[in-house]
């Protein structure tokens, strides 16, 4: 499996054949609680990377999503509509948001490995 | 902004939800927990389901005392505290003098005295607001050392009568002194989640001891401020300062049941003029239940517009309802637009939302009454 590259904004990402597929850390499912809904942005979208292009709302409140690249939305996770719950359960699989065509790979490598997103995270706490 | 970690206060019951694995949140001055392990929606479905244990320790409770206390209160209030029998309480709005509320709250004769409960974030302006108005004789007591937990849910009064069984012979909104796992409380067969139960005053010196008798109970879990909002909601219950505050009335929050029916033949509480108007010609918005189509929640200042057109209210409360299995909402729209079954957009993050105004509450009250 490719290395899963991550955000401070705690998304995670990981290429899977040229595409990277983007979802929110178990970090960020559990801070948010139980999600109830998403919004997810329409394919063929271009974004900007840090443009905020998702909603995950849980019982309590709204967060925004960023898109942690720039590129293009290539297809979202419509699974999500019935269940947003795969969001909290399986936040790095089954959770996943949406898939960006990356305008430039490289701008994958550069996001954090996952040692210093857990060292980012400690940071927080 | 202020020095949080020197201005923050906790109730007695802080180490105990630490214990437990609340997460701490500032909540009107206090570190409170926004919830446990177990997450809003568990402890949500839980109270419905058996029976939960709430904090509210932070809620200011106080005595009146005096020949005419009840008589001294209504100069504040709107409610019929005069007509208040012993060992009965109820709920009630203090009002400012142009007719908006200034907290709301709730008020118990306990015989030789009136027992007050308000909010938490209103406390500094109520209680000197009530002194103001107290003629000699009459005296309010504050109670800051005193702790208040409500255990909510339609297992709560068979779990905690398992301690005191004089407990289940009170009805909705009945009070009483009891003796629970050796601690002296006082108890009220109320709460505010929709459901059956009590609240609880004990000495804030019992309360750890007290809440860790009642979360021995079969079926009894503790719940935090997140899940109280949400079943609040559903209940279709106010929250001061989202759903009323000092430019709301009580006619136009859809309170004018807690004005006493003498007090609308006497006009003699603050506001008294405004409601007297606004009761005789009605108001310009009104306090709605609405439910957005699907499954999106909108959230407190969300603009609400009739179909395709212009701003006709806002909402002041919305989430999810995890009983409801849907978004909820409450809010203020212009009369015309305040019928049930009203279509209705809320422009959530500029996207017009569908929804429709609905009857309160949206889970079905179950009191014992």
């Amino acid at each position: 499996m490719p290395e899963t590259k991550f955000t401070k904004d705690h998304e995670w990402v990981r290429l899977d054949g040229g595409v990277a597929v983007i979802g929110i850390t178990d970090h960020a499912q559990n801070a948010l609680g139980d999600v109830v809904f998403v919004d997810l942005p329409e394919v063929g979208r271009e974004v900007a990377a840090g443009e905020a292009i998702a909603v995950v709302e849980s019982v309590k409140a709204a967060s925004d999503v960023y898109a942690p690249i720039a590129g293009k939305i290539v297809a979202v996770n419509g699974g999500l509509a019935d269940n947003p719950g795969a969001i909290n359960a399986a936040p790095t699989t089954d959770g996943w948001f949406f898939k960006i065509e990356p305008a430039d790979a490289a701008e994958v490598a550069a996001l954090m490995d996952e040692a210093a997103y857990a060292a980012f995270v400690d940071t927080l706490a | 902004m202020a020095d949080s970690t020197e201005s923050i206060l906790e109730t007695p019951l802080a180490s105990l939800h630490r214990e437990l694995g609340g997460r701490m949140v500032p909540f009107a001055g206090y570190a409170m927990p926004v919830q446990y392990p177990a997450g809003i929606m568990a402890e949500h479905l839980h109270c419905r389901a058996a029976a939960s244990l709430f904090d509210v320790s932070h809620m200011g409770q106080a005595e009146l005392v005096g020949e005419g206390a009840a008589a001294a209160l209504e100069r504040a209030t709107p409610a019929d505290v005069q007509g208040l029998k012993p060992g009965r309480q109820r709920y009630g709005l203090l009002t400012t003098d142009d007719g908006g509320i200034l907290d709301d709250f709730m008020v118990a004769n306990l015989g030789d005295r009136l027992f007050l409960v308000v909010n938490a974030s209103r406390k500094h302006l109520d209680l000197p607001r009530i002194e103001s108005l107290l003629p000699a004789g009459v005296a309010l007591k504050p109670l800051p050392d005193r702790a208040l937990v409500a255990l909510q849910g339609p297992q709560a009064v068979a779990a905690i009568a398992t301690l005191a069984p004089g407990i289940a012979e009170l009805s909705f909104m009945g009070v009483g002194t009891f003796t629970i796992a050796g601690v002296t409380a006082l108890v009220s067969r109320s709460g505010y989640t929709g459901e059956d139960g009590v609240e609880v005053s004990v000495a804030a010196e019992d309360a750890e001891r007290f809440a860790r008798a009642l979360l021995a109970l079969p079926g009894v879990l503790p719940a935090g401020l997140g899940a109280r909002d949400s079943l609040r909601l559903e209940a279709g219950l106010c929250l001061y300062g989202n759903d009323i505050d000092e430019t709301t009335s009580a006619v136009e929050a859809a309170l004018t049941w807690t004005i006493g029916k003498r007090r609308r033949t006497e006009w003699n509480f603050p506001g008294a003029e405004r409601v007297r108007d606004e009761l005789a010609n009605g108001t310009k918005r009104l306090r709605v239940g609405i439910r957005p189509d699907g499954r999106q929640p909108a959230r407190g200042h969300t603009p609400v517009h009739a179909p395709g057109s212009d701003a006709v209210g806002e909402i002041t409360s919305g989430g999810f309802g995890p009983s409801l299995n849907g978004p909820m909402a409450m809010g203020y729209v212009a009369r015309d637009h305040a019928a049930d079954g009203t279509a209705l957009e809320l422009m959530v993050r500029g996207k017009p939302l569908a929804a429709r105004i609905a009857p309160m509450p949206f889970v079905a009250h179950r009191y014992a009454r």
